[in-house]
């Protein structure tokens, strides 16, 4: 497990370092230099100025979760294209030709969430 | 350094994923969830996975969390209405898990030769892994857009209701 080149990850290390950092003096200044009024009104769940009423858990449209699963599949799409934009010049046509046949699969797939109307928000 | 910062990771991993399973609030688990994945994704750094790495932080702590999310806000998981799990039913999950735990670190166990093996330099760049994708592994990689194209489908049957009752 000996790992020689770790020294070049210092500055994502760094830039992780930073951001937690930001986030958990943020928080803690905020709480220590804020003042603090604890009454009824302000503790109240604030939605808009209107009234809040009923549970914030309601069974919600699938139509989210939908947006959200094919997003997901087109996310690991877009990641297999990386490796092959890379290599795209040493790979030449066969590459290409490759790539044609896996996004052309997919493409179907893309026409078929269009005709079937998934995306569409109203109906 | 090297082992330090895997025990560091190691430690983070398995007191989050403990978070995970332990912590009462469902929104909670996903959040020590990411945390989780993160330090899984160091795991793959210090395993000269950084593709695989970088993948994993998009995917997973990105995307699939998202999907987590929904799913916890489709189950309705109301602090009233949540399911008291008997005894009975930990301790069968308990027996569950650590047959899966047996089984996997039984087939882990194999594999150290292979990864003494392939410990040679560059081995999870983008390229190298391109290289071997597009000419080694090509089937698979085709094999996959079907998968994915089988899961959009799957997707859209489910999620989509028919003309027939859409008077909701």
């Amino acid at each position: 497990m000996e790992n020689p080149n770790l020294a070049e990850y210092l500055p994502i290390a760094l830039m992780f370092i930073f951001a937690l950092g930001f986030v958990v003096t943020t928080m803690i200044a905020t709480h220590v230099l804020g003042p603090k009024r604890k009454s009824k009104i302000k503790l109240d769940t604030f939605e808009c100025g209107i009234e809040s009423k009923g549970n914030a858990r309601i069974p919600f449209n699938i139509k989210y979760f939908l947006v959200a699963i094919l997003f997901v599949l087109f996310d690991v799409e877009v990641i297999f294209m990386y490796p092959w934009a890379v290599n795209f010049k040493s790979l030449h046509w066969e590459g290409f030709i490759q790539m044609t046949v896996f996004i052309s699969l997919l493409l179907v797939g893309f026409f078929y969430i269009l005709k079937k109307g998934a995306l569409k928000w109203e109906e | 350094m090297t082992l330090n910062l895997f025990y560091f990771l190691s430690f983070l991993a398995v007191l989050s994923a403990l978070m995970v399973v332990f912590s009462k609030n469902p929104v909670y688990s996903v959040l020590y969830l990411i945390i989780t994945f993160f330090t899984i994704a160091g795991h793959y750094i210090l395993l000269d996975a950084q593709f695989l790495a970088v993948v994993h932080v998009i995917v997973y702590a990105g995307a699939i969390m998202v999907l987590f999310l929904y799913v916890i806000m489709l189950l309705n998981l109301n602090r009233e209405s949540e399911p008291h799990k008997s005894n009975i039913l930990k301790f069968a999950a308990v027996i569950c898990a650590g047959l899966l735990l047996v089984v996997l670190v039984g087939s882990l166990k194999g594999t150290e030769a292979i990864v003494q093996q392939s410990g040679k330099a560059g081995i999870g760049y983008v390229k190298t892994l391109g290289e071997v994708m597009f000419k080694e592994f090509l089937l698979p990689f085709e094999i996959t857009s079907i998968l994915l194209l089988a899961a959009m489908v799957g997707a859209v049957m489910l999620g989509k209701s028919e003309k027939t009752n859409d008077t909701i």
